[in-house]
């Protein structure tokens, strides 16, 4: 069994005009010391996905659906209280722009020696030399002062360091990194990318990392997530789907890597925009822009306008695509035939 | 933090000189001190002797100058209805607008947090749609009419009773809106005497029973102030990334609400209290006036009425002194709160 | 109903019963009579009369027209001198910004209504008492008048301030227009909403400024009463149970403020400009 196992998982957002469904059925499984990435546009739902996780989904949001089994206990349902328990302490997050995460009155000491003192009996003492010792692992220089410092003395940079700190205090089981690097400058972002899975790796912390850089996540993830206007819509070893990306829209965003262009060239966009999650094409959501909605003899797959295509299995990975599906099935007919 | 305080030192010096140039302005246009001195019946060349002795006739630098250097030792001359000089005329009104002051400040403090706090936390609770609405009529009403509703009801007493007694919900309603009345609403009873012109109302039972309506009625006007700006500020810190991160980190909603959330609601909050400080000031000589509560207020207001011009000289200097002092403190109080003021003056 | 109100006091002359001003309907044996609903009533005055013998509802009347009329004059007053000011500061920036600003802060940290306390006792010092109750009304415009200008400042400044950045002032500016032409004809019509929006909340304001003055004695004389002096008046009655000559008048006042800052809300939102903070 693994670690974390996110089964059929369903956010909503209660809005005046009806339910928004902002995450549908989705389902993926996290093992100790693992390392699964999660892409996609913005909007796909990567961050609620990311928050709901722990509960966190900001108010007109509620989990409609699906359990969350973390180290055999259901997170789903489970009271506020017992959660508290596990958020910071067992499953911790680390979020996009330390320049607004960290509280901007209260010095960093205290933002790391509340956060013990809420999860273990110690002295303000004891955990201050706790928060010492993981501020000399993240590399900042001179962490006895920083403690005393505020936010605002230290640069984007350094606070990304003291948030992975943070989220490194307790020796969590699994820490999700919400586009860790993105807000940073691009100098800094591999150092902050090749310190945060140092320290995981050294501590056997499980990493959930959510970003919209496919480069990121195929240099440092063992599998992914592709997600796409609230459901997945591929997932596997990211080996697998970065050279071979089955799903459309997975070929569609590796083509649109400024690398895969011929240079002089414009880039290969993927036609339109993804819809609005309160009004979504009918269907497989991804239809209207997808090339391969029509057989390459031109003649319409009514399946992509009228059914939500099912995961198949390709190799290792799994698809949710009505066309992988179908040449998945014209290759077994050949196969079996031949066998016969 | 020297360089701060020297700052703000030159920035009180600055204000201080505006208000003496109006007030002197106003001496130098309005009052004739030979005429109070010797009455109408001297000869005119007897005055112009006195004036030239004066100095009166001196250029009006000269006559600024000399009006700057008594200022700085508090001397403005004699009130003409005390016969006294002014300021110690205006400091022995002084403790009782303080008093009122403070407890209004007390009660604004006390109510408008935890009202403005809860009313964010839960802004679809009942009893914060019922906190908001009464705000926005309170806001509507000027201060003397709080407060003399509040002396109809609550001094003078209700007996009215216009519902049919001798049903059931008609007595109810009588009785709802009967009020007993008898809290004091004139003066300040007898306060208890500390030292000097102190005398203090907090001491007795008595002395806070006649604070109870003036300070509410002051408080009026200030109360869904604050409480709306507190809801407001508060909402939007609610929504803040540290907050998420705070809740993230598994610390408990009480310390989030009360230490994460309220810490940084109360920097914006401390600003407005700074400015409000003024409005408080000249709201206490509408209330003085109502409840005869014998502070500055209601002495200015005598002097306004009987043309005692160095008096109301005196009150502006000395009421601007303690608008810069406030003011002053409460930059120095914002600053200590928030870390990324530098005391210098500069935001970091 | 802020059109009600509005229609109220101008027609009040017609609409009244009685007419306060004319001292022959003045009866001053009918004094302190309560409203109708109370026992010893007269059904000439429905809603009582005052202590000079006055009908409660036709003084009411006039009075909420001297006081919208003071509400709006003075909001005028300001708008002017906030426009003009405000425009200079944003326009021009630099020392005049400056000062202009400062000035501002100064007066808004003594709160407009210290300042028209002492305006109001300046003038009432200059002109003598006498002279203040023949010409209270042009003089209340002008005390709230200088009181509340920074508050339109302000708002006009800000507003200057971010249009000023934008292109077609650039635009203007190239082509060689001159400064005046340029501020009037260019940005003023862009800063409109926001005053539109604030001098509601300002008339508002006003006319609480207006009462309480009044109530000071700094107001309006009791033989021609606003709200506030109305108030004032029976405030001194109070004591001996006449309550009505002071809490009716107070109601009227509220309700009037109340339906105007209510409008002031509904103009935001239906013209939703971008509010600038002070």
């Amino acid at each position: 069994m693994s670690l974390l196992e996110v089964n059929n998982l369903d956010v909503r957002f209660a809005l005046r005009r009806g339910d928004v469904k902002a995450l549908r059925d989705v389902s993926f499984t996290l093992d100790r010391g693992e390392r699964l990435g999660i892409v996609g546009e913005s909007g796909a739902g990567k961050s609620v996905a990311a928050f709901s996780l722990l509960n966190l989904i900001a108010k007109p949001g509620y989990i409609a659906g699906g359990s969350i089994r973390f180290d055999g206990q259901e997170l789903n349902g489970m009271s506020d209280r017992a959660l508290r328990r596990i958020r910071g302490n067992r499953i911790s997050m680390i979020f996009q722009d330390p320049m607004m995460t960290l509280n901007p009155v209260l010095s960093i000491g205290e933002q790391m020696i509340e956060c013990l003192k809420a999860h273990r009996r110690i002295g303000r003492r004891e955990a201050r030399a706790i928060a010492l010792r993981k501020l000399e692992q993240v590399h900042i220089p001179s962490p006895e002062a920083r403690l005393d410092q505020y936010p605002h003395e230290l640069s984007g940079g350094m606070r990304q360091r003291v948030i992975i700190a943070i989220a490194l205090l307790l020796d969590p089981d699994i820490i999700i990194a919400d586009e860790p690097t993105t807000a940073l400058d691009v100098t800094i972002q591999a150092e902050i990318m090749d310190l945060l899975l140092e320290l995981c790796d050294k501590h056997n912390v499980g990493l959930i990392l959510i970003t919209h850089d496919l480069g990121v996540v195929s240099q440092v993830t063992q599998r992914m997530l592709v997600m796409y206007a609230g459901r997945v819509i591929e997932q596997g070893p990211t080996r697998e789907i970065i050279n071979d990306p089955q799903h459309p829209y997975t070929q569609g965003l590796m083509n649109a890597l400024p690398q895969m262009a011929t240079p002089g060239s414009r880039l290969n966009q993927i036609p339109g925009s993804m819809p609005s999650l309160d009004n979504l094409p009918s269907g497989c959501a991804f239809h209207p822009r997808c090339g391969f909605a029509s057989r390459p003899d031109g003649s319409e797959r009514a399946e992509c306008r009228t059914r939500v295509p099912e995961f198949v299995a390709s190799g290792n990975c799994q698809v949710a695509c009505h066309m992988v599906a179908e040449m998945l099935d014209q290759q077994r007919i050949p196969a079996e035939e031949t066998t016969r | 933090m020297i360089a701060f305080l020297i700052k703000r030192l030159f920035h009180a010096l600055l204000v201080m000189f505006v208000i003496s140039i109006i007030a002197f302005s106003i001496q130098d246009n309005l009052g004739d001190p030979i005429q109070q001195m010797v009455g109408q019946s001297v000869p005119e060349s007897e005055r112009e002797a006195l004036r030239e002795q004066l100095g009166l006739n001196d250029p009006f630098l000269v006559q600024y100058l000399r009006f700057a250097k008594n200022a700085a030792q508090l001397d403005f001359g004699y009130s003409y209805i005390f016969n006294e000089p002014t300021t110690e005329v205006v400091l022995r009104h002084l403790p009782a607008t303080l008093e009122l002051v403070a407890a209004t400040t007390l009660l604004i403090v006390l109510l408008s947090v935890p009202i403005g706090v809860y009313s964010a936390i839960r802004p679809r609770a009942l009893l914060s749609r019922f906190f908001m609405g009464v705000s926005i009529v309170g806001i509507s009403i000027p201060v003397f009419l709080t407060a003399i509703v509040l002396i109809q009801l609550f001094a003078i007493g209700v007996t009215w009773t216009p519902f049919p007694a001798d049903t059931g919900w008609g007595s109810w309603l009588n009785d709802l809106i009967t009020t007993d009345g008898g809290m004091p609403a004139y003066g300040r009873g007898d306060p208890v005497h500390v030292f000097g012109t102190w005398y203090t109302n907090f001491a007795s039972t008595e002395g806070l029973v006649y604070l109870v309506l003036p300070a509410i009625s002051l408080a009026s006007i200030m109360l869904p102030l604050f409480i709306r700006l507190i809801r407001a500020e508060m909402l939007e810190v609610l929504q803040s990334e540290y907050v998420k991160f705070a809740r993230a980190k598994g610390i408990s909603l009480r310390r989030i609400y009360f230490l994460h959330a309220l810490k940084n609601t109360m920097l914006p909050v401390i600003t407005v209290g700074g400015v409000q400080i003024g409005t408080l000031v000249a709201y206490t000589i509408l209330t003085e006036t109502v409840f005869q509560w014998p502070g500055m207020g209601l002495m200015f207001l005598n002097a306004i009425n009987r043309s005692d011009i160095p008096l109301i000289v005196t009150y502006l200097m000395i009421v601007g002194l303690i608008f810069v002092i406030t003011n002053t403190l409460v930059d120095l109080i914002y600053g200590l709160v928030n870390p990324t003021v530098k005391l210098t003056g500069k935001p970091a | 109903m802020f059109i009600v109100f509005v229609a109220c006091a101008v027609l009040a002359p017609w609409l009244a019963p009685m007419n306060p001003y004319d001292l022959a309907q003045i009866d001053i044996m009918a004094s302190e009579l309560p409203p109708f609903w109370i026992d010893g009533s007269d059904p000439a005055y429905r809603m009582g009369t005052d202590a000079q013998g006055r009908d409660l509802l036709s003084t009411i009347l006039y009075g909420a027209r001297v006081s919208l009329i003071i509400g709006f004059g003075a909001v005028a007053l300001q708008a002017l001198l906030g426009v003009v000011f405000g425009l200079m500061a944003g326009y021009l920036g630099g020392r005049i910004d400056a000062f202009l600003m400062r000035l501002a802060d100064i007066q808004l940290s003594f709160s407009t209504l210290m300042v028209a306390i002492v305006v109001g006792a300046l003038v009432k010092a200059i002109f003598g008492g006498a002279t203040f109750s023949a010409y209270a009304v042009p003089l209340l415009v002008l005390i709230i008048g200088l009181a509340e200008w920074p508050q339109y400042a302000r708002t006009v400044r800000a507003s200057v301030l971010a249009e000023k950045g934008k292109e077609y002032v650039d635009a203007a500016r190239t082509m060689g227009l001159p400064s005046q032409r340029i501020m009037f004809r260019h940005i003023l019509p862009n800063t409109l909403s926001p005053i539109f929006v604030i001098s509601t909340v300002q008339v508002a304001n006003a006319i609480i400024s207006e009462a309480a003055l009044s109530f000071l004695g700094l107001g309006m004389p009791e033989t021609h009463p606003s709200l506030g002096s109305l108030i004032k008046s029976g405030f001194d009655y109070i004591q001996s149970g006449s309550w009505w000559i002071t809490l009716i008048p107070g109601a009227v006042l509220v309700v009037l403020v109340l339906v105007i800052n209510l409008l002031g809300d509904w103009l935001r939102d239906v013209l939703n400009p971008r509010l600038y903070k002070g």
